[in-house]
């Protein structure tokens, strides 16, 4: 590779070389056309379908409407209430996730009997099918007459509550935090296992109490963990959607709608493609407007040698 | 790795792959086996299309020509992915298992066969003349036939005889809904966890709606008056939805706007409802997964009548064959096949009689080994599909044809949305007159969008 870095060559033999790196990296371009096609043309295939007016079960035929599809988007109140759920149900998983794994990683990373199995079982939430998770906790948990929540809050004497119909959001938002919880608990346990054991000594032998030492050294230390869990949750959180369909088929009256879920209503419900498609764009254009910012944050870890 | 090596390796799978491809090439081409016929099918996953699976090998016996690839898939993806195939005429499938909501539509689009113009005349062994006339009027478009029923289906009142006689109550094989409310405030029972009714109300067009329209029916009320203006909130059908939902709220299963008939069924065999208003096909499998408790106390009753009387509702599975199949003939033999006494006979013996696909025929009705099976409910599943009409379903008339639906292609979105707010309405996040209203306001919204209304 020194090569190149001769500036007085002549071009003929840079160009030589250029043909060269192309040469080599030949063979990666199946793979690459692969990528494309499997990722690019479907979004420029909904970008397309995002301008027609374009219903399968109506007996107009397609026809190009510009950007009507997204002015209407701006109207419909479902959508914009999808939006909101949005936010409010990825918002309180990626918090409750982290909250709760991390309280969880905190004590299993102590020494004690029975150590390897605790962590056993609390990864287990997340490898769970999400369906079948789904459906164990509709009859098996929140079920008034069936499940383990109504028989505890009859037994401590304040009735059978209707979780679902009453709770619908906090109801998904448990749900998915009981898996997604699991998975924080997996990055920030190997974050507080990466804490040198010298620092917490000198620490100690500075005198340092226990909530000191997890304040100003564990959390500094944790901080990229933390952001990179934060974003892994809410990139998977965003398009929940097994949680929705089995639980409440996003209702009552939309309250449990998310956007994933509101355009597969429009795709497979409504079957207007055109309007399906344009909800997908937008809802990509939030979901990147919120990742990118945390991707930039979080870049730094993988940056040599961490962030200063 | 040199460069000749590295060519010789590429030379080498091209040759390879040429040796490959002209081999497929020959395989492909290769006579003898020009006669044979491979039919894709899209089915739903229910017991009674397994059962048909299951049963294929007599088809072969019949027809060595035909072979048969079962496409199963769940009953809420078979519908779009079987939309998509006939839409965009993929030709993917050669026989596409549809309800009866998308039967007329897609006969008016010309998506699927015409099947009375092209077999049923002809065929004079399968006895169209033996099918059930409201399900057969179920599956046609202007009087012509455009699916073979498969199974039909309509809505009765499970109840438990023993609770009904401790109270001292009496279940009429006619109950009025007057009756049902004031049956279902004397058996709620919350010391014991029992409720007084189970009914649907999870949202979902073919969820809670499919009851709550023949509520609405009954009543007098209706979903459209005869110029498309929707008309939920007309004193009658406004009745009849606070009706629904005041007796879910009352003295229905807790948590009702999460329930579909999958936890009614539950609700019902683990004896925790006293009633439970839903499909007739559910009777079969509510005896079997019935506790001990319950087992040998279900009782059945007409659907509740309000004003017009006959007020269950009407469904079919039917098995239809999209223009785009390149295998017409075929098709019919296997759909024919399917849906002939023969074949049910057939099921009876090998699978059991409480799995026949019931509601499509007469005669399966006169089988003294069926009629020993289902005796306790075959009459009146009989009878309230008889006494449904899809032709006309309300009292005032109406533009539309279907029992607990609308059949206009837009009735699933403005099912779902409705059904939506009814939800909001059980749960009680709104009043049940907001949730009308704000249905009405998208129903218009949406017929306007569509042209019914200028």
């Amino acid at each position: 590779m020194t090569s190149t870095s001769l500036s007085s060559g002549t071009r003929t033999q840079t160009r030589s070389n250029i043909a060269k790196g192309w040469w080599d990296r030949l063979p990666l371009l199946p793979a690459l056309i692969l990528v494309l096609l499997v990722t690019q043309l479907p979004f420029v295939i909904t970008l397309y379908y995002s301008l027609q007016r374009w219903n399968l079960v109506s007996t107009n035929a397609p026809r190009f409407v510009w950007f009507r599809n997204f002015i209407n988007a701006a109207g419909d109140a479902v959508f914009l209430k999808a939006i909101a759920n949005t936010a409010i149900i990825t918002f309180s998983i990626v918090i409750a996730s982290i909250l709760i794994g991390g309280l969880l990683a905190a004590g299993l990373n102590r020494e004690f009997r029975g150590r390897t199995i605790a962590r056993t079982l609390a990864i287990t939430p997340f490898f769970i099918m999400p369906v079948a998770a789904a459906l164990f906790w509709k009859t098996g948990v929140y079920d008034p007459t069936f499940g383990i929540l109504g028989w505890i809050t009859d037994d401590i004497g304040i009735g059978r509550i209707n979780w679902i119909s009453q709770y619908p959001k906090l109801t998904i938002i448990i749900l998915t935090t009981w898996q997604w919880s699991a998975f924080s608990l997996l990055i920030l346990l190997a974050g507080m296992q990466s804490f040198p054991t010298e620092v917490a000594e000198a620490a100690q032998v500075d005198g340092a109490g226990r909530f000191y030492t997890f304040r100003r050294l564990m959390l500094p230390h944790l901080r990229p963990f933390i952001e990179l869990t934060g974003l892994l949750v809410a990139m998977y959180v965003l398009e929940n959607f097994a949680a929705i369909a089995i639980l409440t088929n996003g209702g009552p009256a939309y309250a449990t709608t998310n956007l994933s879920y509101y355009v597969y209503l429009e795709a497979f419900s409504a079957f207007d493609l055109g309007r399906a498609s344009a909800f997908g764009m937008i809802s990509l254009a939030l979901a990147m407007a919120l990742t990118i910012p945390m991707l930039r944050v979080v870049s730094g870890i993988f940056k040599e040698g961490g962030r200063a | 790795m040199s460069t000749t090596k590295w060519r010789s390796a590429v030379a080498g799978s091209h040759v390879s792959t040429l040796a490959l491809s002209i081999a497929l090439g020959l395989f492909a081409a290769q006579p003898g086996h020009a006669e044979e016929v491979t039919l894709t099918v899209a089915l739903a996953a229910n017991p009674q299309m397994e059962t048909a699976a299951k049963l294929i090998d007599n088809f072969y016996a019949k027809y060595p020509d035909i072979k048969v690839k079962f496409q199963t898939l769940p009953e809420n993806q078979l519908r779009p992915t079987v939309l998509k195939d006939v839409a965009t005429k993929s030709a993917q499938f050669d026989v596409v298992m549809i309800g009866a909501y998308e039967v007329p539509l897609w006969a008016e689009k010309g998506w699927i066969t015409n099947l009375s113009k092209e077999y049923v005349a002809k065929d004079t062994e399968w006895k169209a003349d033996d099918l059930l006339t409201p399900i057969r009027d179920l599956v046609s478009f202007k009087g012509d036939m455009y699916a073979t029923p498969f199974y039909g289906s309509s809505s009765f009142m499970f109840y438990r005889k023993d609770l009904f006689d401790k109270a001292g109550l009496t279940m009429p094989e006619q109950p009025t809904w007057d009756q049902v409310a004031e049956f279902a405030a004397k058996l709620d029972d919350d010391a014991n966890n029992v409720s007084g009714i189970c009914l649907r109300g999870i949202p979902g067009w073919g969820q809670s709606l499919a009851p709550l329209t023949t509520v609405i029916n009954t009543f007098g009320g209706r979903w459209f008056d005869e110029n498309w203006q929707p008309q939920l909130s007309s004193e009658k059908s406004k009745a009849a939805i606070n009706f629904y939902v005041n007796l879910l709220k009352e003295h229905g299963q807790p948590d009702a706007a999460k329930d579909g008939w999958q936890e009614c069924l539950q609700l019902f065999t683990q004896g925790k409802t006293a009633m439970w208003y839903d499909d007739t096909v559910f009777a079969g499998p509510v005896i079997d997964q019935a506790n001990d408790e319950v087992k040998g106390n279900v009782g059945f009753a007409l659907a509740p009548i309000k004003e017009k009387p006959g007020s269950g509702w009407l469904w079919a599975w039917g098995l239809s064959i999209p223009t785009t199949s390149k295998h017409q003939d075929a098709a019919w033999k296997l759909v024919s096949w399917l849906t002939s006494e023969e074949y049910i006979k057939l099921a009876g013996e090998k699978a059991g009689w409480g799995t026949v696909p019931p509601g499509s025929r007469t005669s399966t009705y006169k089988l003294a080994e069926y009629e020993a099976a289902t005796k306790d409910y075959a009459d009146l599943t009989l009878k309230s599909i008889n006494s449904a009409n899809p032709l006309k379903p309300t009292i005032d008339p109406v533009p539309y044809t279907g029992v607990q639906y609308v059949t206009i292609p837009e009735f699933e979105q403005i099912g779902d949305f409705t059904s939506q707010q009814l939800a909001g309405a059980i749960s009680g996040q709104m009043s049940a007159d907001d949730a009308i209203a704000a249905s009405e306001e998208k129903i218009k919204e949406i017929m306007e969008d569509a042209g019914y209304i200028k």
